[in-house]
């Protein structure tokens, strides 16, 4: 009933290789960047884009930076937040010792030096798989933190390890407010993912895809699986350093290397589960999820429970909650969110007339 | 089970009726707390020590002037992103908006340190965070209040200068520092370095990897090295681990001296008889012989209206620090009302006036009933510190006692370091530092 995707032919190549073949989701996907480019700077709060919106889209990237490498080409990581460090550390270093550096510049230099460190730990993936490289990343997340707090250089021999993030400007403007600063995150969010969306269906992702559902079956057709591997662990690293360099910079304003620990690594994990494992759109829904429940929880329990019961056991009990929650969807829906979209199309194209 | 729903849900309505209906000018403070976590019983004592005395205030006396404090908490989970969302979610609450915030997080603190500048609400850090902040000209809205990490490692020295008989007796002495691996347990290196060079004692700086459950390594070195002293720089489980070890190791506790986020209750009850005779720092002390602490216990407590769950932790080291959050925070909104009105609620902006030019000398504390609880303090537009004073307590098994008077910090070496630091700071942010002179 929403739409069909049969029936729309297409009379060129270029028509059938559009990253949205179907018009529909064109003309969708156009919508929604419109609506949160135009239309929510217009009527959303400071609250809302600063401390809701900006945190939403980072996460994102990050997730879907863990998806490429988890959901497409199946090499499990737990280092994520250590890399999301290294795009914000090396972001800032460009922007500190490079006069006139251009801001996007240095992300995007931030998310190369990722995406190196990347390749280096993703060096084991070529003989370990599964939970033992899960394992051999917990080591990346590890050695990184403790590394950028060691070697004083990275933090500019600041006293106490933390980096301030620099003003930022593109080509004389100040990105200053929140509005600002979160066109700006929508700006890179969007452009990335939409690569995303394209490499993934690309000759690059449909190798991963061969090497995450088997890959002596890969190799056996020609794939080589050292480039497969080490490039997913580049643009996956890419990915979550850009996204670490956007945390910096448009979001928390000055880091510290802790702040990228395994906690927030599990958390990128989380979201990529949860939001579903293999989908770009999965990757904002888990972000999404992840990140609003708990906000939603804190703001809605103290104000049914709060006069009855103690404020530790209210928030005890949130987490309690989100727990619970996390495993029902995980019950419910074990692929993800973005499964549950594609149901919900299904369904749709039925309604309201099901067999 | 329906009746029951039904008075939950009537009691709920009429909390949310009740809070909204308020006339009386109401002061608003937002509290980032953490009760969840690894952190959690830090945070539970910290703020729940504040939120009684603010209760006491309201009871006892009505409120600052008759204005009432109001307060609403937000779940950080010691987390630099939810401290974030807290930070701005409660930024606009409140009549006038969040009066001050302190997230008792050095990463929080971070993470707002830019943010509170251009909204106008100060940011109080008692006893952690940026040190070099207390250069009131770089940071006009932080206040690492009552003392920082470089003037504790200098009392340290103080005191066990003061156990050798003299500063002169340090020279060859070892002195090894046992510090939690982070951004925290590096804040007191460059300071103890310093002093090392002044009085020639040796100085071993032994890390300990978060969380820390596991020490024997860095005891086997401190077996080898045989150090006169150790300083003990650890977080959370990292304490009575290392308490432990000592006692294992057969190292002396009476030769260990804890930083004050080693010396709660919390850090040495676990460790059962391996803590007793270990000393700690503290810029409040334990106990509840303290006339705020019964006022306190007669108008919150005595009233079922007291916010820990279990009472008898009033009177903790990390409950009586809460209390000197609330008593900081009340005074500075009570000298605010003393320049900005009377029976007003006032902004962020007029409260970090108040916390500019806190004076609370001995008379002042003994009017609050807080003589010893906490060292005179004293602010000013240069000097955002306030004192650097602590106290030692000694664990002798079973609780705190103090055993040292007021001791100060090394004020001259601290001050040097803190400017050059903001100077630094101001350099690379392009902050054009306040003239002092000209503040009123």
């Amino acid at each position: 009933m929403l739409y069909r995707e049969a029936g729309q032919f297409k009379a060129s190549y270029e028509a059938d290789q559009q990253i949205f073949p179907i018009l529909q989701d064109r003309v969708g996907v156009l919508l929604l960047i419109g609506f949160f480019a135009l239309a929510v700077p217009l009527f959303a709060d400071q609250y809302w884009l600063k401390a809701i919106l900006i945190p939403v889209l980072i996460f994102s990237l990050a997730a879907i930076g863990l998806n490429i490498l988890t959901g497409y080409a199946g090499q499990l990581s737990l280092g994520s937040a250590a890399f999301m460090a290294v795009g914000a550390f090396g972001a800032y270093n460009f922007m500190l010792r490079i006069d006139g550096m251009p801001f996007l510049v240095a992300i995007l230099l931030g998310g190369l030096c990722a995406a190196a460190v990347g390749v280096l730990f993703g060096l084991p993936s070529l003989r370990i798989k599964g939970f033992y490289l899960a394992v051999a990343t917990l080591a990346a997340q590890f050695f990184i933190v403790w590394a950028l707090v060691k070697i004083e250089w990275f933090s500019n021999y600041s006293s106490s390890g933390v980096i301030t993030a620099q003003e930022i400007e593109i080509l004389g403007f100040a990105f200053d407010g929140p509005v600002s600063k979160y066109l700006l995150t929508l700006f890179v969010v969007v452009v990335m993912a939409l690569l995303a969306k394209n490499m993934v269906r690309s000759t690059t992702g449909r190798m991963w895809m061969a090497v995450r559902d088997m890959d002596v079956a890969a190799e056996v057709i020609g794939i080589r699986l050292m480039r497969t591997k080490l490039t997913a662990f580049a643009v996956s690293s890419f990915y979550c350093g850009v996204a670490g360099a956007l945390y910096a910079y448009t979001y928390i304003g000055t880091v510290e290397p802790e702040g990228f620990n395994l906690d927030l690594s599990f958390k990128i994990l989380f979201m990529i589960i949860i939001g579903g494992v293999g989908s770009i759109m999965g990757s904002f829904l888990g972000a999404a999820f992840i990140v609003l429940l708990p906000i939603a929880l804190d703001v809605t329990v103290p104000v049914l429970l709060g006069d009855l019961v103690s404020a530790s056991f209210v928030s005890n009990l949130q987490l309690i909650v989100f727990g619970g929650l996390i495993v029902f969807f995980l019950i419910v829906e074990p692929h993800g969110l973005a499964r549950l979209w594609q149901i919900g199309k299904e369904k749709l194209r039925l309604w309201p007339f099901p067999h | 089970m329906n009746l029951k729903k039904t008075v939950i849900l009537g009691a709920a309505v009429a909390g949310l009726l009740g809070s909204s209906l308020a006339i009386a000018a109401e002061q608003f403070i937002g509290l980032p707390s953490y009760r969840v976590g690894p952190y959690a019983a830090g945070g539970s004592g910290i703020f729940g020590g504040w939120i009684d005395y603010m209760q006491m205030i309201n009871e006892r006396d009505g409120g600052i002037n008759g204005v009432k404090l109001a307060w609403e908490e937000c779940e950080t989970e010691y987390n630099n992103a939810r401290g974030v969302e807290c930070y701005e979610r409660l930024k606009e609450k409140g009549e006038t908006g969040n009066t001050v915030f302190q997230p008792l997080s050095t990463g929080i603190t971070y993470s707002v340190l830019d943010k509170v500048a251009k909204d106008k609400i100060p940011l109080v850090t008692m006893g952690y965070g940026r040190t070099d902040a207390a250069d009131g000209r770089v940071f006009p809205y932080v206040f690492p209040l009552i003392t920082t990490y470089w003037s504790q490692a200098t009392t340290m020295i103080k005191y066990i200068a003061g156990k050798e008989g003299g500063t002169d007796k340090l020279k060859g002495k070892k002195i090894a520092l046992l510090y939690h691996d982070s951004a925290y347990g590096k804040e007191p290196h460059a300071v103890l370095e310093k002093m090392a060079e002044r009085y020639g004692y040796e100085l071993t700086k032994i890390a300990v990897a978060h969380p820390g459950n596991e020490q024997q390594s860095q005891w086997l070195q401190i077996r080898q090295l045989k150090p006169d002293w150790v300083i003990l720089w650890g977080w959370g489980v990292m304490n009575p681990t290392a308490l432990k070890s000592a006692a294992k190791t057969g190292f002396s506790r009476e030769k260990m001296l804890g930083v004050w986020w080693s010396g709660a209750e919390e850090d040495t009850v676990p460790a059962g008889s391996a803590a007793k005779g270990f000393t700690a720092a503290g810029y409040n002390v334990a106990g509840d012989n303290y006339p705020v602490i019964k006022d306190i216990e007669t108008h919150v407590y005595a009233k079922g209206k007291g916010n820990l769950e279990d009472k008898s932790r009033v009177g903790s080291v990390y409950y009586n620090r809460g209390v000197v959050h609330g008593l900081i925070t009340v005074e500075a909104i009570r000298k605010a009302q003393e320049k900005y009105g009377k029976g007003k609620a006032l902004t962020g902006e007029q409260v970090r006036w108040g916390f500019e030019n806190l004076d609370l000398d001995d008379k002042r504390l003994a009017d609050l009933g807080a003589t010893g609880f906490l060292p005179p303090l004293k602010t000013s537009c240069m000097d955002h510190e306030g004192s650097g004073r602590v106290k030692y307590q000694q664990w002798d098994g079973s609780k705190w006692n103090v055993v040292t008077d007021w001791i100060e910090a090394d004020k001259e070496m601290v001050r040097g370091m803190i400017e050059e630091s903001a100077a630094a700071y101001a350099k690379e942010k392009g902050i054009t530092p306040r003239d002092c002179s000209k503040e009123m």
